[in-house]
């Protein structure tokens, strides 16, 4: 058993549910207790999802326990079958389907004997993977189950376009701004001649899936998910990956120039004209993205040498780290992922890079390591976010696990070049505001305080409150306590009470009615 | 007189989303201040917990989760060493009076046997531990509270009408001295009935107060809560003691001082909206052989402080999907004022627990002369959205999964968990609840250049 607070990546059902819920009509199905469908309410919230979250749970109980859910799951997916038409419906394990033992594989060649739609078992093992990798697995799973049939079915159209095409893989829902990165994304080869051929799973059919392989290449702009798909495309179907996310002006240089050399294989084969990404690299670089001169400016000089500790997925910890060492010359004193069973490639990534590297899924030791190190300013998830509160450092949010004030409605990419950008402000404003807060308290805080709280303040001053009831307003969310106090304070005199006691406290709020 | 038209009550397939019911940690590790809750289950469990309850995860919360890995699934680690270990770190570092631990479906289906090993621990550990079984395979939601009141109530003293009379009054005075009495309402406290009342239910402790002096105003004095502030300060129960529930999820709370504890209960209507109020208020006064005094102007005068809430949802209608078990008491309030209730859906429904309010929501009915409302239990949210369809409810009265994509087709909703963690209880906060439901409709505008329903959803074949 572990004692745990606090995790960043989640159950694996959830990895699934996202996946699945990503593709249009695609139903996910899960045999759990009330309350697991969760995946809703958190799709619904930070998404703000317009659409009912195609997620459902067939409800296990005690009847469950006693004898096996028997007809149950199956009757759930020939409902949701017949209620919704999906084109595919994945049966999704959860951990009470996995310490149940229950065959999944059975409930599902069973039930789609009578349901229109493909049914498939996620294949994933609630205890080995997290979130993460669960998501890679069944991204896989589906893909494959799509491309095998078409090709048994020899529907499969191998040729590939005539004009340069890719294929994104990877952006899904609830991704730490992968809406934006793949507006981004699909900016960026477009802008040189190469069209998207698919983007998956977001928005992507599964009746198109057929026609994935006719794109020239693929890319994974996310390490965490997608790779699976990619390797498996390439060994059945001989396509080329780029995994180099196009985070930062160097990743983001290098990005286009493995398009370049993938495009210009084919461009030969193909006796095309050549294509020369150099040019498009510069004028981007220079013009497009403003991170090259902001990294010459004064501005990022004062950065210079500060020191900063970093941590996220295996993806953004690894790309900000070498955004802030080689583009802004910033010190990383530690940079670490929770991505444990990417250990080795982000060591590879950030070696040399920092201080420090720590990998680790405990919230507590990332904390320490913060507090050990005192950093200027740290990048980080919504824990680390509120680690930096706690010790007074300011931080930006580089990665999931987010809340819903990191699913902006404004564009925010942090892939390609707009992306640099942004994350230059992000940077710069972060430091920034630990500079200001310091030179504050440098010069001794806010020395007009007494002035200005006599103007900010619902002191009425000439009023009496015994301890007990002054005590109650402190009860109340500060937001409201200036209101509240203030409301019982007129009440008070418009009734002639020279003392305001608890009851007088509780009859204002009785009586107010603004 | 005709006797009033009795509810219909359905039940459906039980496919509904709620939360799990160990979300009550959330509320109860806050409400008893001295408790650390111990939630052992597997990561879904733990993810739940971590987003459903925001931003208080980071404020050092007292609880945690004991993660069974899969060497405890099969039995090869032993689970009453786990658990000590744990527990072992949790009392070392935040020193505790109780430590709670949350049963979850997990403990469940691998049959962990926590009653059994909690008392061998305690001993061990010199630190109580108490057990509440809040799964999702038996419980909704706030029925999480529920189990883990039910759990406390064998801990509460023993209460003995002769020898602890003085500890009783001990406890009034420190129920007192939490409340803070005022002599100018009540300069005959001292008159005021030693009644051995406890109340049930966790609420912030200004409604709990609140509470306590709307019956100390009939002079009938609460002698305790379950829970209270502290675990070490829990209300003696026994023969001659009345239990009152104030929500309407707590039927074990209520079963469980009658049936172990021999105290009696009062089966009153809830005290939520000015009406359930007085209604709570005159049983518990008919129990004790006092006469209230003052409750009707009381209750007119709060209506007629609400009169502007009222003008906005009078003759409006809502639609309960259920799933917080307080819906009978919100649509009774809300039929009250004024609107049409077409569905109350509910997650499970005691039928004597909570006989007095599906009482006084027959009479409501018959006094504002609306159409009783169906009651479904269990109910199957995918074709409640159907029913919503056809129905076309001004209100969905619904969770945080089903909010936002009736919103956009053009369904006003209000999330119903606000309900459970805003104050709703008593006279002083009958406004709260009224703000709550018409806060949707009073936001009502078509101004947003003329769109209506915003579904992206098309039905492409």
């Amino acid at each position: 058993m572990k004692l745990a607070y606090w995790m960043y990546a989640g159950p694996a059902h959830i990895g699934t549910s996202r996946v699945a819920s990503s593709f249009r009509n695609v139903h996910a199905t899960m045999h759990a207790p009330l309350g697991d469908d969760y995946f809703n309410v958190m799709r619904s919230t930070s998404e703000r999802e317009r659409d009912f979250t195609p997620v459902t749970a067939s409800v296990a109980d005690r009847h469950v326990l006693a004898r096996g859910s028997q007809e149950k799951v199956i009757n759930n997916i020939s409902r949701k079958d017949e209620e919704q038409h999906p084109d595919l419906i994945v049966s999704t394990p959860t951990c009470t389907s996995s310490i149940l033992q229950e065959d999944l594989q059975n409930f599902v060649d069973r039930a789609s004997l009578s349901s229109e739609s493909d049914v498939i078992p996620a294949d994933v093992n609630y205890h080995r993977v997290n979130e993460l990798q669960a998501a890679d697995r069944t991204l896989e799973q589906i893909t494959r189950f799509h491309l095998d049939r078409a090709r048994r079915q020899s529907t499969s159209d191998r040729s590939v376009t005539n004009r340069p095409s890719a294929n994104i893989i990877g952006i899904f829902t609830s991704g730490f701004h992968n809406q934006h990165d793949c507006r981004e994304l699909k900016r960026l080869p477009g802008e040189s001649g190469i069209a998207v051929n698919q983007v998956i799973p977001e928005g992507g059919s599964l009746r198109y899936l057929k026609d994935l392989p006719r794109a020239w290449f693929n890319t994974v702009p996310y390490r965490e998910v997608g790779l699976m798909t990619a390797t498996f495309s390439e060994k059945e179907y001989g396509m080329p990956y780029i995994s180099i996310t196009p985070m930062g002006i160097s990743n983001t240089a290098d990005f286009i120039t493995q398009i370049g050399k993938l495009v210009n294989v084919w461009a030969s084969a193909l006796s095309e004209k050549r294509l020369n990404y150099k040019l498009y690299i510069d004028n981007q670089t220079k013009f497009v993205s403003q991170a090259a001169w902001f990294s010459r400016s004064i501005d990022c000089q004062n950065l210079a040498g500060k020191e900063a500790a970093i941590f996220g997925d295996a993806t953004h910890a690894a790309s900000i780290t070498k955004i802030l060492v080689k583009e802004m010359g910033i010190r990383v004193s530690c940079s670490g992922t929770y991505c444990k069973h990417d250990a080795e490639r982000f060591n590879e990534q950030v070696r040399g890079l920092c201080d420090e590297v720590i990998v680790t899924e405990d919230h507590t030791e990332v904390g320490d390591t913060i507090a050990r190190i005192e950093p200027s300013a740290i990048f980080g998830t919504q824990m680390e976010r509120h680690i930096g509160k706690r010790i007074d450092t300011p931080c930006g949010v580089t990665s999931s696990p987010v809340h819903i004030q990191n699913f902006p409605l404004g564009y925010r990419p942090f892939l390609g070049y707009e992306g640099t950008n942004q994350i230059a402000d992000l940077i710069y404003n972060s430091f920034n505001l630990g500079m200001e807060d310091h030179s504050l308290d440098v010069f001794g805080g806010h020395d007009t305080k007494e002035v200005s709280t006599k103007s900010l303040s619902t002191d009425r001053g000439d009023i009496n409150w015994t301890p007990e009831a002054e005590s109650e307003p402190s009860r109340i969310p500060g937001f409201v306590r200036g209101r509240t106090k203030k409301n019982t304070e007129v009440f008070a005199k418009r009734n002639n009470i020279p003392e305001i006691t608890i009851d007088v406290t509780y009859a204002a709020k009785e009586k107010s009615s603004s | 007189m005709k006797t009033p038209e009795i509810p219909t009550f359905e039940c459906e397939t039980g496919n509904y989303h709620t939360f799990c019911p160990i979300s009550c940690v959330a509320w109860l590790y806050q409400k008893i201040e001295d408790s650390f809750f111990l939630v052992v289950g597997t990561k879904t469990r733990g993810y739940f917990l971590q987003n459903a309850l925001g931003v208080m995860i980071f404020a050092e919360p007292r609880y945690a989760m004991a993660e069974p890995e899969e060497g405890d699934i099969s039995a090869q680690l032993n689970d009453q060493k786990e658990l000590e270990r744990i527990c072992l770190q949790i009392r070392n570092d935040r020193k505790p009076s109780v430590i709670i631990w949350i049963g979850t479906c997990t403990t469940e289906i691998i049959k962990m046997d926590l009653e059994g090993i909690a008392p061998k621990l305690e001993k061990q550990l010199g630190i109580p531990i108490v057990v509440a079984r809040a799964n999702g395979l038996d419980h909704a939601f706030t029925q999480g509270e529920d189990t883990a009141l039910a759990a406390m109530t064998h801990r509460c003293p023993e209460y003995n009408r002769r020898t602890t009379h003085q500890l009783g009054e001990d406890m009034a005075r420190h129920v007192a001295v939490d409340v803070a009495p005022s002599k100018k309402f009540f300069d005959e406290r001292g008159k005021s009935n030693i009644c051995n009342l406890v109340l049930s239910g966790s609420l912030p402790s200004s409604v709990a107060s609140q509470l306590n002096l709307e019956s100390r105003r009939q002079s009938v004095s609460v002698s305790g809560w379950l829970p209270s502030q502290k675990y070490t300060e829990l209300p003696a129960l026994g023969e001659g003691v009345y239990v009152c529930g104030v929500n309407p999820f707590l039927s074990r709370t209520a079963t469980t001082p009658m049936r172990r504890r021999k105290c009696q209960l009062v089966g009153a209507p809830f005290p939520i909206g000015p009406d359930g109020t007085r209604a709570w208020i005159e049983k518990i006064c008919s129990v004790f052989n006092v006469k209230p005094d003052g409750l009707e102007e009381r209750e007119n005068q709060i209506w007629k402080n609400l009169s502007d809430y009222l003008e906005v949802i009078t003759g409006k209608s809502v639609f309960f999907m259920g799933d917080n078990l307080l819906e009978i008491s919100l649509a009774r309030f809300l039929i009250r004022c004024g609107m049409v209730v077409y569905e109350i859906g509910i997650p499970y429904m005691d039928r004597r627990y909570q006989a007095a309010e599906l009482l006084l929501l027959q009479h409501t009915c018959e006094k504002m002369k609306k159409p009783t409302p169906r009651i479904v239990e269990k109910p199957d949210n995918y074709s409640q959205v159907q029913r919503m369809h056809e129905l076309q409810p001004d209100l969905a009265i619904t969770g945080m999964a089903h909010a936002n994509p009736l919103e956009a087709r053009d369904i006003d909703t209000k999330w119903s968990v606000e309900f459970t963690f805003a104050q709703i209880h008593g006279s002083a906060n009958a406004r709260d609840a009224p703000e709550l439901v018409t806060r949707p409709l009073r936001r009502r505008s078509d101004s947003v250049s003329g769109c209506r329903s915003l579904s992206r959803q098309t039905v492409d074949v």
